[in-house]
């Protein structure tokens, strides 16, 4: 097959365009530059977006012996991942970048250019497997679960799953270091890239605050008395305990708990841990990785963070809404997340949680 | 098989002739600063090169000052030149619209840091600096400028520049013209043109990387860039590069470049692309241009796409524009000639050389349909 890897300079694409070579595909190196600025170094644990990157990126291409390029996918980027990031927050939301900048720019901008090119699918370096089976090509878990990235790729529809390689899924992360330095390739022992690649500093609250303003607010209890103020209500988290900054205590001396966010009030409810619990959850706009949800009860199991673990329950889908009810309750769920239902390690589809209970 | 390569305004296959040259050189030994008999055999050969050079390009052999790159020749031009004016309180840059970086950036160096005052010279949708534009101007501020600088012709489009005329209107005000994509290509004469300085490189005429040339008229003395041994005329430092330089000489003696077949060549490759592909605007058209340089524009595609799929289909070919990390900005040579960002972003150059032959032109003319048909269905999608 003739092939576009995207290459973010990282060990991970690297290895994986590496093996699309061997695997006997054509492939054409690509890295994505996603901002308009970029920095000349990477500074901490993020990392695709620097010129460094880039120079990593081509040097793997040289050294795979690959043609490179650099595709100026920034307004995209910011259009359709960053502004998206910031609306979600202005709402109160908790949302999860990385998913959207698989379901907007890697498997749509880029893998729609890719076939409109000539090319049949794109390489990435993401920890997941495909399985072709008689009902077409199924997504699933990467062998290293402690680094499977099959929820932020459960966005993808089953035509983008068909364009999409994953030649990492069957092996461990440090296998994979190993076979990089097997390889000559010098990204081998690069840190792993973490935290949000758009916000240089790590500091998600301040690069908030920065973009919304730090328009102040009370902070509540349920019943409605104002026992603190916030500085700016969407840098909280439903769940948070720590940095709230209330010097009220409650009777028993209990911890609070960011319970709501409220961006029309602009007010940050706290209560209890326990009115945390919540027991069912409603998502929209579902997206299927292989068949179809159907309204009837299905055993299963759903995920709500990247690295969450599979919570058993029963699903349905009513037509508009996904439905999950948990047979556990479970503690601290923002919306604006995404619940992720899995069959065994099959991703059956995602939606963005917009309801618990 | 391998690439057709159409990119020689880029850099160009080194010749035979100059590799040869090269290769005894390098076996010889001797600093041509030593007084000894291996530095005086090194100088020699050393002057017999910057001998040669200044018959092709009609100079003094005394006017020419190695530098390390074409990029350092316009770097000592223009910021000398400047310094040694502004002494005179003359403080004003004035350079065409559609310079090679290698000057518009030095130019807005010396605006950040030394506050010189650059006014651009507009050029027509044809590619041609303004020579009323400048007439203008220097009849209201021409006691201002420092120093001219337009380059001889274009890198991106080829359009040949009206040198003669502006050396004319400058009077008695600095001309400095960046001959790189000229020299050896057409017929170019330090001494008819009156100019104060002339960049050259011997990369582009078949000569090694690394290796370039500065002609400063004989008289005309500017501040170093590079202090050191003072070798070239006080003006450059740095022990002379013996094998390049011979190269260099070599390279441009021997005549190799055919301005009348690449001629032909390139205008059967404008005509067949006309018919292919009807939409495709030639950038240029109606000037006088080098022999080797074409640039199109095809409307509805992207130039990096194009560059990906030409590359894919074993053509080598460019943009000639620069990359800001990596990313083609679009061309201010095109944005110039009037151009909107998104045409800009829409245009190849390819470029011919010495060694292009039919069956080259051939190939790329039977693969260009196909990517500009892929490359407006990317650009869709």
């Amino acid at each position: 097959m003739k092939l576009i890897a995207a290459m973010s300079g990282g060990v991970d694409s690297a290895v994986a365009a590496a093996r699309a070579v061997e695997a006997g595909h054509e492939v054409i190196g690509v890295h994505l530059a996603l901002s308009a600025n970029p920095q000349k170094y990477r500074s901490g644990a993020r990392g695709c977006c620097t010129i460094e990157d880039s120079h990593d990126a081509r040097r793997a291409a040289d050294v795979i012996g690959i043609p490179f390029y650099i595709w100026d996918m920034a307004e995209e980027f910011h259009d359709g991942v960053v502004e998206d990031f910031l609306a979600e927050y202005a709402q109160g939301r908790t949302p999860n970048p990385c998913l959207r900048c698989n379901e907007k720019i890697k498997f749509a901008a880029v893998l729609d250019r890719a076939r409109a090119m000539g090319f049949d699918g794109v390489v990435t370096g993401h920890y997941a497997r495909t399985v072709i089976t008689p009902e077409g090509k199924t997504l699933h878990r990467a062998i290293d679960i402690s680094k499977d990235q099959s929820y932020v790729l459960s966005v993808l529809t089953v035509e983008q799953i068909a364009g999409a390689i994953f030649p990492l899924g069957d092996t461990t992360k440090v296998d994979i270091r190993e076979e990089a330095a097997a390889r000559g390739l010098a990204v081998a022992q690069k840190p792993d890239s973490h935290d949000i690649c758009f916000v240089p500093s790590g500091d998600n609250a301040g690069w908030l605050r920065d973009r919304l303003g730090s328009e102040t607010g009370p902070i509540v209890d349920q019943s409605g008395t104002k026992i603190g103020e916030h500085k700016g209500a969407y840098t909280y988290t439903i769940g948070q305990r720590k940095g709230l900054g209330i010097t009220v205590p409650t009777a028993d001396g209990s911890p609070r708990f960011v319970l709501k966010i409220e961006p029309v009030s602009n007010t940050v409810v706290v209560g209890a841990r326990e009115e945390l619990a919540i027991t069912s959850m409603k998502g929209e706009r579902p997206v299927w990785c292989g068949p179809a949800v159907s309204a009837n009860p299905t055993r299963g199991f759903v995920q709500i963070r990247a690295h969450g673990s599979a919570l058993a329950c029963t699903y349905s889908f009513d037509g508009t809404y996904l439905h999950a009810q948990l047979d556990e309750a479970l503690l601290g769920l923002a919306t604006g997340q995404a619940m992720v239902i899995y069959d065994g390690d099959r991703v059956v589809g995602s939606a963005t949680i917009c309801e618990t209970n | 098989m391998s690439s057709i390569y159409l990119d020689h305004a880029a850099t160009t296959p080194m010749l035979d002739c100059a590799i040869d040259a090269m290769t005894i050189q390098l076996s010889k030994l001797g600093n041509p600063s030593s007084l000894h008999t291996q530095g005086r055999a090194a100088r020699k050969d050393i002057e017999d090169a910057r001998e040669i050079i200044a018959r092709e390009v009609g100079c003094l052999a005394s006017e020419i000052i190695f530098t390390g790159s074409g990029t350092e020749a316009n770097n000592i031009a223009l910021k000398g030149l400047f310094w040694k004016r502004r002494a005179e309180g003359r403080n004003v840059l004035l350079i065409s619209a559609i310079e090679h970086h290698a000057i518009i950036d030095p130019a807005h160096w010396l605006s950040t840091h030394e506050k010189a005052e650059v006014i651009e010279i507009p050029v027509t949708r044809d590619g041609i600096i303004d020579c009323a534009f400048v007439e203008d101007f220097l009849s209201k501020r021409g006691d201002e400028v420092a120093v001219i600088a337009v380059m001889h012709s274009n890198n991106e489009t080829g359009v040949l520049q009206p040198i003669t005329q502006l050396v004319e209107i400058a009077g008695d005000i600095p001309v400095h013209c960046d001959g790189v994509q000229s020299f050896g290509k057409v017929p170019l004469s330090f001494s008819e043109l009156g100019l104060t300085s002339l960049t050259l490189s011997a990369h582009k005429i078949g000569g090694p990387l690394g290796i370039g040339a500065l002609v400063l008229k004989r008289g005309v003395e500017v501040p170093a860039l590079l202090h050191g041994g003072g070798q070239e005329r006080e003006i450059r430092s740095g022990t002379l590069n013996a094998p390049s330089i011979v190269a260099f000489a070599t390279a441009i003696a021997s005549h190799q470049y055919n301005s009348e077949s690449v001629t032909h060549l390139r205008n059967h490759f404008i005509s067949h692309v006309e018919k292919l592909l009807p939409d495709a605007i030639l950038n240029g058209a109606k000037s006088s241009r080098l022999p080797g340089i074409v640039n199109f524009t095809f409307p509805g595609t992207q130039s990096d796409t194009l560059l990906l799929l030409m590359d894919a289909a074993k053509v080598s070919c460019s943009t000639g524009s620069a990359c800001s990390a990596g990313v083609h900005e679009a061309s201010h040579v095109l944005l110039a000639m009037g151009h909107t960002e998104k045409t800009a972003q829409s245009s190849l150059r390819f470029s011919l050389g010495a060694s292009t032959t039919q069956a080259d032109i051939d190939f790329a003319l039977s693969v260009l349909p196909d990517v500009i048909a892929r490359g407006r269905a990317a650009n869709l999608s």
